[in-house]
């Protein structure tokens, strides 16, 4: 047990982390807070070097140095679309710490006097693990550099099992084995969460990754909590508890918005493909009438792609009020700063425009925001879905870009898919509304969107960096 | 065992206060406020820290050493990139 002014400085410094966490309300508050945060910690580390004789100084500081540099010149370095894959990165750094150190841990506990710290290690070694290696897979899929999903059904499920039993296996031996074999159990503790980690990110889908990445950030909290029940370490439980805090907040914030349960997300390897006769008319009529395809006009001719640009021109110039609505296509194509810019002439052209961002649109929790603030989006015209879903109605246009799934009418209007009962954003209940998609195929839940046969939408379809640029007759940059 | 409880106190309570405090964060900050939180989760660096307090074997110190480079590139990198974020917001 630390002395009792040891605990008191461990808990002022908690008490500033907790001050940093509660600035973010606005974006000055929070780089406040960040700063803040970042000096209390910096205190924490030099109270450690100072309390204590930490030996093998050499080693520790060049680890420290070349970790830190690594850290900052890729973190200053990386262009925006690229932060969702950045963030996991650094989320699987944590993990991977906290699983190194949980290990090094259990060497040191003697049995049986010391069961729980050898408990919490084990803890730590799991949940540390997990996020480590399911943080470099969620990395790689958010960088579109692997796109595995579920192919075989129960394979998962039986590599999970898996994995767990030989977790426990590796740890009862790691704990009770000596000699040459004792190193070898170590490892496989060790190896047997990185596999468990890699299932669970593997077989998470794209549009899940919000939930997928949350939880893993949940995860490397958790891992250093329980780090620091193993080692008595107030500042790492603290620290740990609030990370792992947040990462749930986050995980349910996310999973509120798609409408299913985390277990789903995880377990369900992504919603199953919509049942092929999802005609919006039968439950339609009363709720939106006109996302109703009439027979005469499902197989409407669509324009020709001038005409359908001359008519959205045309729309956007008799408006007054303007919603865009982005979604993970505008960050695909990398369009946000024709967005940005189609937003800005719009509005000094007299309009009242405005941007509603569903809390899963994109990648990770807040992705939209980030890609429009780097495009210079006002933070202020950034209307999140409860504030802004009442105006629809009321508004002249709205403008898709690259979403499909969250402002799929069919969640409200067709029962049984796999966005029924999912909270959209009703861009239908606009007057006209401009699709700039990259086609008609449906989004990612494979529910057909009545959007794209509803008279009063005119469809660009097209890479959303070139479509968006010709709405105001410039060419994508 | 009052240790223990003292611990699983200081969980329980941080854990209760961030949760009130972190639910009113606006989604807007999401994705900073993830980031922020993952510069936190590198507080591990502490735990690897005092590892070296005792006497280190050579598995003990490439560990050790190892879950320092991962924590200060967690550390540094995420407290920059969140600053980074936040920076590019206006209004």
């Amino acid at each position: 047990m630390d002395n009792w002014y040891e605990l008191l400085v461990d808990l002022i410094v908690i008490a500033v982390f907790i001050g940093g966490i509660a600035q973010f309300r606005t974006p000055k508050r929070a780089r406040l807070g960040t700063a803040i945060t970042a000096v209390a910690f910096g205190a924490a580390l030099a109270l450690v070097v100072y309390r204590n004789t930490v030996g093998q100084l050499w080693v520790v500081g060049a680890a420290f140095v070349v970790g830190g540099i690594a850290g900052l010149v890729v973190s200053e370095r990386i262009t925006m679309t690229r932060i969702p894959a950045l963030i996991a990165l650094q989320n699987g750094a944590g993990g991977g710490a906290s699983l190194l150190v949980s290990l090094v841990e259990l060497g040191r506990v003697s049995l049986p006097t010391d069961a729980i710290g050898a408990g919490f290690a084990l803890a730590g070694v799991l949940v540390g693990g997990v996020a480590l290696s399911g943080s470099v897979i969620a990395a790689a899929k958010l960088d579109n550099h692997l796109r595995i999903r579920a192919a075989v059904p129960g394979a998962y499920d039986r590599a999970v099992a898996l994995a767990l039993l030989g977790f426990a296996a590796a740890a009862a031996l790691a704990l009770t084995v000596t000699g040459f074999e004792r190193p070898v159990a170590f490892a496989a503790t060790a190896l047997a969460p990185l596999a468990l980690g890699a299932v669970l990110a593997l077989r998470v889908g794209g549009a899940d990754m919000p939930v997928l990445i949350s939880l893993l950030n949940a995860f490397s909290g958790l891992a250093a909590a329980f780090l620091g029940v193993a080692t008595s370490n107030e500042m790492l439980i603290a620290a740990g508890a609030m990370v792992g805090s947040s990462g749930t907040i986050l995980t349910l914030v996310m999973a509120r918005a798609m409408n299913r349960s985390v277990r789903a997300i995880l377990t369900g390897g992504g919603p199953k493909p919509a049942t092929p006769p999802a005609t919006p008319d039968a439950a339609g009529e009363a709720h939106a009438p006109a996302t109703e395809p009439g027979p005469e006009l499902a197989p409407k001719q669509p324009p020709s792609a001038t005409a359908a640009l001359r008519q959205a021109k045309g729309a956007l110039a008799g408006a007054t009020s303007i919603i865009i609505v982005p979604g993970y296509g505008m960050a695909l194509a990398q369009a946000q700063h024709e967005v940005a810019s189609l937003a800005r002439k719009l509005s000094q052209a007299g309009k009242l425009v405005r941007f509603a961002v569903h809390p899963v649109a994109g990648r990770m929790p807040g992705h939209m925001h980030v890609l429009l603030a780097e495009a210079d989006v006002d933070y202020d015209d950034l209307y999140e879905m409860d504030a802004i879903n009442d105006d629809f109605a009321s508004t002249d246009v709205a403008i898709v870009v690259g979403a499909s799934d969250v402002v799929n009418p069919a969640a409200i209007t067709v029962p049984d898919t796999p966005i029924s009962g999912m909270p959209i954003l009703r861009a239908h209940e606009a007057s006209t509304v401009i699709v700039c998609n990259l086609d008609d195929r449906p989004g990612y839940s494979g529910v057909p969107n009545p959007l794209y046969t509803d008279p009063k939408s005119i469809l660009l379809f097209g890479d959303a960096k070139e479509t968006v640029a010709s709405l105001i007759g410039e060419h994508a940059r | 065992m009052s240790e223990i409880l003292l611990m699983l106190g200081i969980f329980a309570v941080t854990s209760v206060v961030s949760y009130a405090l972190i639910s009113r964060v606006p989604q807007r900050l999401h994705t900073p406020l993830m980031a922020f939180t993952n510069a936190i989760s590198a507080v591990t660096i502490l735990g690897a820290l005092l590892l070296f307090t005792a006497e280190v074997d050579t598995a003990a110190m490439l560990l050790g050493a190892a879950a320092i480079v991962l924590a200060a590139f967690n550390l540094l990198g995420g407290f920059s990139v969140t600053d980074r974020m936040l920076r590019m917001f206006r209004s």
